[in-house]
């Protein structure tokens, strides 16, 4: 419904946009689908759209009877020019109150055991056999993406196959964050010290964009996430793919020395390398990724070298250091990292 | 019937007021040491008023940044001590001075007493207040060599630990935040038990607790809920200093701390803070809706017994804020039922309104015009209200521009327009003058304007995914045109924030006298001279129903006969 407004909206926004000179403008733009928690594409979010119609239209009758008989009542009882005298004084009525308390009451009761119910259901759903299990870590300011079962590790962007279920088990390395895919399912808190789960059952394949909705500090507002729906073929593809060690290029072996002496190495893993640390996100299959910065922007190689020039530059406040590479090794390190794919 | 009108005080007082010239040092030691109610109701009204101010201009500051995508205007850290300062200011330097500040001057008079039970710890509240208030903005002046200050706080009104852990929140920002609200929090529990103190013990001859008019029940209500609330608060703030200098592990996760436990300790006092800020709109519209319908208000016994109803039920609902950490299931749904209940004595209060105005002969004066605009904004504000509460919508709607739209319609839309309300009702009691009416509906409709412009719109981007404190978002996610309709919103409603200033002013100079009783009212304060003396009444007033100036205005129909 609203969609199609924004849609059209969009249009005449993006030209206000361009007016506003912003030089850096390089969000992940192109591949981007919106947001909206009123299309859902997945089961709970299915489940919880039809709760929200639900409570929606009770309120919406709530909000015209109520603020008809208002909008009545001022307008129906103005105090006419001239018109000095008081009106009848009413005290209250027994009756009317009694009634007034009684409604309301039978409309919580209504509500009530439509909400309880998609709790127990959405919460206490059993994890099914053939599921896909996936923890996620939340970082300053960066999705950790484990799939346990299958040896993954990977950054930002979950691959998952459609009409399966897949779990998620949430975890923080600091501070609390918040996993939101509307079109999916709702919130689910990132904790640290405390594990919580959710879980979600899509229907539909593609791209489905979430964002951390818990505020974590300067980079919060460039935590987003994205999830890739795929087909069980594509899916198949990408975790093998995603099995493998580290491409070795021998083209790009100044790039490799340029990572493994530096500092890089310290907070990014590349497996089948010296490179294991475990700070930053993993980056064994960096170039597979379609965007940068946790989805900050597009994953090209130019986008590349300005992140490791200066990473302040499309995220401000990202706890990536700007390393001071020389132009020559920016080129060789970026070469190498565009290698793995 | 001679004696049974009430001898009311102030009018009979003819004694010529003459004071000595004073010099300006003089004039302001006066307000310095003064324990008057009166002036320090003024004073927290006034210093409200500034912080309003102050607040507004962080939230346009904000409004401008988030009117484009992708906007460059502030940095994220700035952007971040923004929103928090405009959290932290609105509900804590600006919400409850300027509620507890028209209790200050009304309660007393309302009830027929000469002053509040504890005039000194009158004073000490305000000064800790106002303390608490210069504190909290202290952290923005200075740079990092300036005793280390100059690094406002960051992290969200809420403070989510472990955000605020020396590992996260290096500087002074948390120390400020934590110390400045410990120190508010001793203004308002003195607030609290002096306010307490005062409608319980000094209400005048003949007023029952069941005579007692409705704002004043509200605030005698909201004093039970702060003397009760802001302990957790200042307990948690303790708890985080503790944690912070001498290595305490309440919150520190790193350490094996609980950021859950932060939350519950700041929702347990957040939640019933809400209810402290919104009571006190109900009891200012309890009192102006029936005088501007020149009808007695429907069902007050039902109105005190709602009232009563929301302050017990506002300690059992603080965990809806916390739906998405991971409660079980009958957690979840005890919050889920407890929420909705809330709605029940909140609608009996709409309808108690409502059948006020019925049947009235309704006077469209500026207090009305904005109490009319409360009801409808409150509605609203109530109905989204049942919408989070359903907690799986709320995994959906928790912390997105949905919810800002939300707790803004509360906060903006019934408190807000509540004070100007009760701003426009009550001036002339307190100056002798008239705010002007032509300014008023100005100032009115533009308000009402840029609310709905800011404030409608807002549910959308909500809808479609925006989360709350982000400082920019992509141009493709469809949410640039509802923040720019936003902006523009916010910028009407700071015009006619200017116009009420402008008003207040030209009408200090200029305004029209105002006499005793310009709204023809029937509560007590009324009934003295305009402003008060400093002793209020010159007789002690005696009272026989709710409307004792009813009463006097129609002794062929006096309302005591009826309750």
């Amino acid at each position: 419904m609203f969609t199609g407004i924004c849609k059209e909206l969009r249009r005449i926004f993006v030209a206000v946009g361009m007016t506003a000179a912003v030089p850096l403008s390089a969000w992940a733009e192109g591949v981007q689908p919106g947001t909206n928690m009123f299309e859902p594409a997945s089961k709970p979010a299915g489940e919880i759209f039809g709760l929200a119609l639900l409570v929606l239209s009770i309120c919406a009758g709530i909000f015209i009877v109520v603020g008809g008989m208002l909008l009545y009542a001022i307008i129906r009882y103005r105090r006419k020019p001239g018109d000095t005298s008081e009106p009848p004084q009413v005290f209250g009525s027994l009756q009317i109150e009694m009634a007034w308390t009684v409604v309301p009451i039978l409309i919580v009761v209504v509500l009530f055991l439509a909400s309880a119910r998609l709790i127990f259901a959405i919460q206490d759903a059993p994890q099914p056999k053939k599921s896909i299990s996936i923890t996620l870590v939340g970082h300053q300011f960066w999705w950790e993406v484990r799939y346990p079962k299958y040896g993954i590790v990977t950054a930002n962007e979950i691959h998952v196959p459609v009409d399966k279920a897949t779990y998620f088990k949430l975890l923080s390395a600091d501070v609390v964050h918040s996993f939101w895919v509307p079109e999916l399912a709702g919130k689910t808190d990132c904790i640290p010290n405390h594990v919580n789960t959710t879980w979600i059952l899509p229907r539909k394949t593609g791209l489905y964009l979430g964002q951390c909705s818990q505020f974590c500090g300067a980079g919060h507002a460039r935590m987003l996430l994205r999830v890739y729906v795929d087909t069980p073929a594509q899916f198949k593809a990408w975790i093998k793919n995603q099995q493998k060690p580290a491409v070795e290029d021998p083209a790009v072996a100044a790039g490799r020395e340029v990572f493994m002496d530096n500092a890089c190495m310290d907070c990014h893993e590349i497996r089948g390398t010296p490179a294991n640390g475990r700070f930053g996100p993993d980056l064994t299959h960096l170039a597979s990724r379609d965007t940068l910065g946790s989805g900050t922007v597009l994953n090209t190689p130019a986008n590349l070298r300005e992140w490791i020039k200066d990473p302040d530059h499309f995220k401000p406040g990202v706890l990536m250091p700007a390393m001071q590479l020389n132009n020559k090794q920016l080129d060789e390190v970026t070469a190498y990292l565009c290698s793995l794919r | 019937m001679a004696d049974q009108t009430l001898p009311i005080g102030g009018v009979v007082d003819v004694t010529e007021l003459k004071a000595p010239k004073q010099t300006f040092l003089e004039w302001l030691a006066e307000w310095f040491i003064t324990v008057d109610h009166k002036k320090l109701g003024i004073l927290y009204v006034v210093y409200a008023m500034v912080f309003l101010l102050i607040g507004g201009l962080e939230a346009l500051v904000i409004r401008l940044q988030l009117a484009i995508p992708n906007n460059h205007l502030v940095s994220p850290q700035i952007y971040d001590e923004l929103f928090t300062m405009h959290g932290t200011t609105m509900v804590f330097i600006m919400g409850m001075p300027i509620l507890v500040g028209l209790a200050n001057y009304i309660v007393p008079l309302q009830i027929g007493a000469r002053d509040m039970a504890f005039p000194r710890l009158n004073a000490f509240s305000f000064w800790m207040t106002a303390f608490g208030g210069l504190l909290m903005y202290y952290s923005y002046i200075g740079g990092f060599g300036l005793y280390g200050v100059g690094t406002a706080p960051d992290f969200g009104w809420f403070a989510y630990a472990p955000l605020t852990s020396p590992a996260f929140s290096p500087g002074r920002a948390p120390d400020y935040w934590a110390v400045a609200l410990i120190v508010m929090g001793w203004g308002s529990l003195g607030a609290g038990v002096n306010i307490i103190t005062t409608t319980l013990t000094m209400r005048c001859k003949g007023m029952t607790l069941m005579r007692m008019p409705l704002f004043t029940w509200l605030m005698l209500v909201v004093s039970f809920l702060m003397v009760i609330a802001i302990p957790c608060l200042t307990a948690a703030q303790g708890m985080l200093m503790i944690d912070r200098y001498i290595g305490g592990h309440f919150f520190d996760t790193q350490a094996g701390g609980s950021a859950i436990l932060w939350m519950h300790f700041f929702w347990i006092f957040g939640h019933p803070e809400v209810y402290i800020l919104a009571l006190p709109a109900f009891g200012l519209a309890s009192e102006i809706i029936p005088v501007f319908s020149r009808k007695a208000i429907f069902g007050y016994p039902a109105m005190v017994a709602a009232s009563v109803g929301i302050g017990f039920l506002s300690f059992g609902v603080w965990a809806h804020h916390m739906f998405t950490v991971g409660m079980s299931g009958p957690t979840n749904t005890f919050f889920v039922i407890a929420s909705m209940l809330v709605g029940i004595p909140t609608g009996i209060k709409i309808f108690n309104w409502l059948a006020t105005i019925w049947g009235g002969k309704i006077w469209f004066a500026t207090p009305m015009l904005f109490s009319i605009a409360f009801i409808f904004q409150f509605l609203v504000g109530g109905l989204t209200g049942v919408m989070l509460a359903a907690a799986p919508w709320d995994w959906q709607l928790h912390n997105s521009y949905f919810v800002v739209a939300h707790f803004h319609y509360i906060l903006v839309g019934a408190i807000v327009f509540m004070v100007f309300a009760a701003i426009y009702y009550w001036f002339p009691k307190v100056t002798g003058k008239m705010l002007d009416e032509r300014l008023g509906k100005l100032h009115f409709w533009l308000f009402l304007i840029g609310f709905h412009l800011t404030f409608d719109f807002m549910h959308i981007p909500g809808i479609l995914g925006m989360p709350r404190h982000i400082y920019t978002y992509m141009p493709s996610r469809g949410w640039g045109m509802w923040n720019m309709i936003e902006t523009v919103g916010a910028f009407v409603q700071a015009i006619a924030v200017l116009v009420l200033v402008f008003n207040i002013i030209v009408s200090l100079r200029s305004g029209k006298e105002a006499g005793n009783d310009p709204w023809d009212a029937w509560t007590l304060e009324w009934a003295t001279t305009s402003p008060p003396p400093a002793y209020n009444f010159a007789v002690d007033p005696v009272v026989k129903s709710r409307r004792p100036l009813w009463d006097l205005k129609h002794p062929e129909d006096p309302d005591w006969k009826y309750e």
